[in-house]
């Protein structure tokens, strides 16, 4: 059995445009994943391109677009994106393409700057650790795992269409994994960084970014999150206008 | 790309008073360091920084932070990381590590690291193989701080998070070549080039810091990344400086069989056991009192002897289990997710109903270049240790020696933490009491150069795909768990013969944009170089101690081998350097039989 893979492809040295080369292998005994088949290529074909480090789905390095979606090489197994024999391959929409499968990500990153990722606190730190309760940390479950593969982001149409005013759902994650962090104490001057109409408002909440993200993140709901500190304000706020305490 | 190449014009020059190579855990925490310093930093580093290897640690950092038992004391985190090393480990850096650690996790937590916590609110810890109480005496200590099953990914990713708060210089997705070495043999920076745009540099910097990481990838079996290919190492080897217990790899009891991918101690620790095909927990057998956190040396002996004894588990008989199913699903849900999710990846096995076929599998690189605690790098001269100015290393690349022949769980990432800081705070004192190296000449950089001028001009050769099959095929048939001479120094044979090849790689492709297959020759001769320190190290070595077992040499030997080995590659010969048993505030831990 043999499988047909369709490789994006594009040197800048060499052409003018990119374009589909496709591929004839030998249909592998065992269901490997994505890279493993990448690295197959490769021996034959030293000058395939893509980045790659962990090769187990934690560094996020060789995001792309697989049959149609955006997924890790490295944890995608055949099995589960072959259509027929078939698997096309492409790099991240949305982003400049460097060579083959390898974009860009400088916006990404930019993004990601932008909104402060770093622990911000006004008291001096403790002798020891802050404390915070088991309860506090797990709010912080399901933010802190993101591994900046830009699955997400180059799925969103917004992303697309705005990739400098628009944060995008990374970043977003992010931005809301610091709100919501007890141990931060600059959430206003966050919320105020965020309230022009691009940097959160552009999500219109089609949820691509939960479709794709690898580690079974939920960026939108996060957005969410964000949208309704920006409309009622952080929940110390509450206490302090309507007075309950 | 050769076209590029005229590092006389000043444009490809870039200076710094500080350049650290590696964006791992130990070359953000030294470049944390220094940007808050004042001076002026670069990292570069091959692979956008959250992508290095510090990334897949799992378990936790080691530390006697009494969070878990507030009687914990760190000098028994001391003896445990003594006895672990089987008595090479320099006393003076694990004092070091081991009384400065809490001031560095602590430091870690107030930058934003996501710690699990205990009901009271502080970081959680969990037990890990080869801690004790008391000297060894007091039962089982539960001293690994944790964020679940993805430390190393919280803590990488905290200090990336604040290397942006600080402004550090980032010269990301850079790849460095070769050391610049002027005629006082000082290091007076790297050759490098961005792997984007083929733009060649001297990165000049009156200190280099070499923080590379390991080298798991020599072998063919590794949970290493595909990166860990010991870049810093090839690079000081190429120098004429020399590499330190070279033949201590640690074997990690539990990788994924197949897939190679870790699955953390912490298992073990939350009370998962190993089994074999029999069902039996057979550790009780090999270890009585520690069992499954025995050290991880001894764990790995004893899973090969029982697959080799036929107790193996599978249709191959060439794994064993670890059983895990019997913590319940909260437990794994809670304090293994990761565990959880990788298992099915790559095992197609839920570990809440099913044990993970697991195999000891290449894991970390306990020697490497030569350094005191303020990451200082030495070489020798007639048996004297001399520093190299200008040259630094920390973290997995570096040899302080706080792992000795065995490391133990949990210390890897307070290693990186404890000398990145230290190096950095060092770093700063000397430049700003004006330290610093000379120039180097044209000629010097001209040499440092030529590396990748062969390479580029290379018009027939070998291919760098079946080369490295070759080299790794090597090392793990003849360099593995257990070792024997005869079949040693068959492989050392072999990578003469290898060498040869590595230095006549065919480059077909020599474009400039991302060309991948470049970056991937030169690291395969970073390979080599640290696959032959290795080879040659363990030949000679003729003694059995931590990670280091032979058939022929069963026995440990403290009148021969109660030192380093020192691997010098100008004559590619090995020699022996004093382990330091002369801490500053404890009495020593003299050597004593090894058991658990």
């Amino acid at each position: 059995m043999e499988l047909s893979v369709s490789l994006y492809r594009y040197n800048p040295e060499q052409d003018k445009f990119p374009y589909m080369k496709n591929y004839k292998v030998k249909k592998p005994e065992k269901d490997i994943m994505v890279l493993d088949l990448l690295n197959m290529l490769k021996e034959d074909d030293a000058t395939i391109s893509y980045r790659r480090s962990c090769r187990e789905g934690v560094c996020g390095s060789d995001g792309m677009n697989i049959n149609g979606k955006n997924g890790l090489a490295c944890i995608t197994p055949l099995s589960e994106v072959l259509k027929g024999n078939k698997l096309e391959l492409r790099p991240l929409p949305g982003l400049p393409v460097i060579r083959d499968l390898i974009v860009d990500m400088t916006q990404f990153y930019e993004q990601y700057e932008k909104i402060k990722p770093f622990l911000q606190s006004d008291s001096e730190p403790p002798e020891q650790e802050r404390l915070q309760s088991p309860q506090d940390r797990d709010k912080l479950d399901g933010l802190y795992e993101c591994i900046l593969c830009a699955c997400c982001s180059t799925s969103c149409p917004s992303f697309w269409w705005n990739p400098d005013k628009f944060v995008g759902p990374a970043a977003l994650l992010q931005a809301y994994r610091f709100l919501a962090d007890t141990r931060d104490t600059k959430k206003q001057e966050r919320l105020e960084e965020l309230g022009d109409p691009f940097s959160v408002y552009r999500c219109h909440g089609i949820m691509n970014c939960v479709n794709v993200c690898p580690k079974g993140l939920n960026p939108n709901k996060a957005i969410g999150e964000i949208k309704s500190m920006l409309l009622t304000g952080t929940k110390e706020d509450k206490i302090k206008v309507v007075g309950l305490e | 790309m050769n076209k590029v190449i005229n590092i006389s014009k000043k444009n490809n020059i870039k200076e710094f008073d500080a350049l650290i190579v590696g964006g791992g855990g130990s070359g953000m925490r030294t470049s944390l360091e220094l940007a808050k310093s004042g001076l002026n930093t670069a990292v570069i580093s091959k692979v956008f920084p959250t992508r290095s290897h510090t990334v897949s640690a799992q378990g936790g950092i080691t530390c006697a932070i009494q969070s878990a038992d507030p009687n914990d004391d760190w000098r028994w985190h001391m003896y445990d990381t003594v006895k672990g090393s089987d008595y090479i480990g320099d006393q003076d850096a694990i004092e070091y590590m081991c009384s400065e650690g809490p001031k560095a996790v602590y430091e870690l937590e107030h930058m934003g690291l996501p710690f699990s916590r205990f009901e009271n609110g502080r970081i959680y810890q969990r037990p890990f193989g080869g801690q004790s109480k008391d000297f060894g005496k007091g039962g089982q200590a539960a001293r690994t701080c944790a964020a679940a099953d993805r430390t190393g990914h919280a803590l990488l990713h905290t200090l990336y998070q604040n290397n942006v708060k600080e402004g550090t210089n980032f010269l990301n997705e850079w790849f460095a070549v070769d050391l610049v070495k002027n005629s006082k043999n000082e290091i007076t920076g790297v050759i490098a080039f961005s792997i984007e745009s083929g733009e060649v540099c001297y990165l000049k910097a009156q200190a280099t810091v070499l923080a590379t990481g390991g080298a798991g990838r020599i072998y063919a079996s590794t949970t290493n990344a595909l990166i860990n290919t010991g870049d810093g190492l090839g690079m000081t080897l190429r120098a004429g400086f020399p590499a330190q217990d070279m033949e201590m790899w640690q074997f990690h009891p539990t990788g994924i069989h197949g897939a190679g991918s870790l699955v953390t101690e912490g298992c073990r620790g939350e009370g998962g056991y190993l089994i074999n095909a029999d069902g039996e927990r057979f550790m009780e057998r090999y270890a009585p009192n520690a069992k499954d956190l025995a050290g991880r040396d001894v764990v790995a002996r004893s899973m090969v002897m029982e697959i080799l004894e036929g107790r193996g588990c599978g249709p191959e008989k060439d794994h064993v289990y670890l059983k895990l199913d019997h913590l319940g699903a909260d437990v794994l849900n809670s304090k293994l997710p990761g565990i959880c999710e990788l298992s099915k990846t790559f095992a197609h096995v839920d570990p809440i109903k099913e044990p993970i076929p697991v195999v000891p599998t290449c894991h970390y690189m306990m020697g490497g270049t030569p350094t005191n605690i303020h990451g200082q790098a030495f070489s020798r001269n007639d048996g004297n240790d001399f520093m190299v100015s200008g040259l630094f290393s920390v973290g997995e690349a570096a040899c302080v020696s706080v792992h000795g022949a065995n490391r133990l769980g949990g210390n890897s990432l307070l290693d990186l933490v404890v000398f990145g800081r230290a190096a950095g705070k060092h770093i700063n004192e000397e430049l700003k009491s004006g330290g610093g190296v000379e120039n180097a000449s044209n000629e010097d950089i001209e040499l440092a150069m030529s590396r990748l001028n062969k390479l580029n001009e290379s018009e027939s050769g070998y291919e760098v795909a079946d080369v490295k099959k070759q080299l790794q095929t090597c090392m793990q048939n003849y360099f593995g768990v257990f070792r024997r001479g005869e079949f040693m120094e068959k492989g050392v044979k072999e990578l003469e013969e290898i060498r040869e090849k590595s230095e006549n790689l065919y480059l077909k492709d020599k474009s400039i944009a991302f060309n991948t297959n470049r970056v991937e020759a030169l690291e395969l001769q970073n390979l080599l170089e640290v696959a032959e320190a290795t080879a040659i190290s363990a030949m000679m070595r003729d003694e059995s101690r931590g990670a280091h077992a032979r058939d022929d040499f069963p026995e440990r030997d403290d009148e021969n081998w109660l030192c380093h080995s020192l691997y010098d590659p100008v004559e590619k010969k090995l020699g022996k350097r004093d382990v330091n048993f002369v801490p500053k505030e404890v009495e020593a831990f003299p050597p004593k039989m090894r058991s658990y």
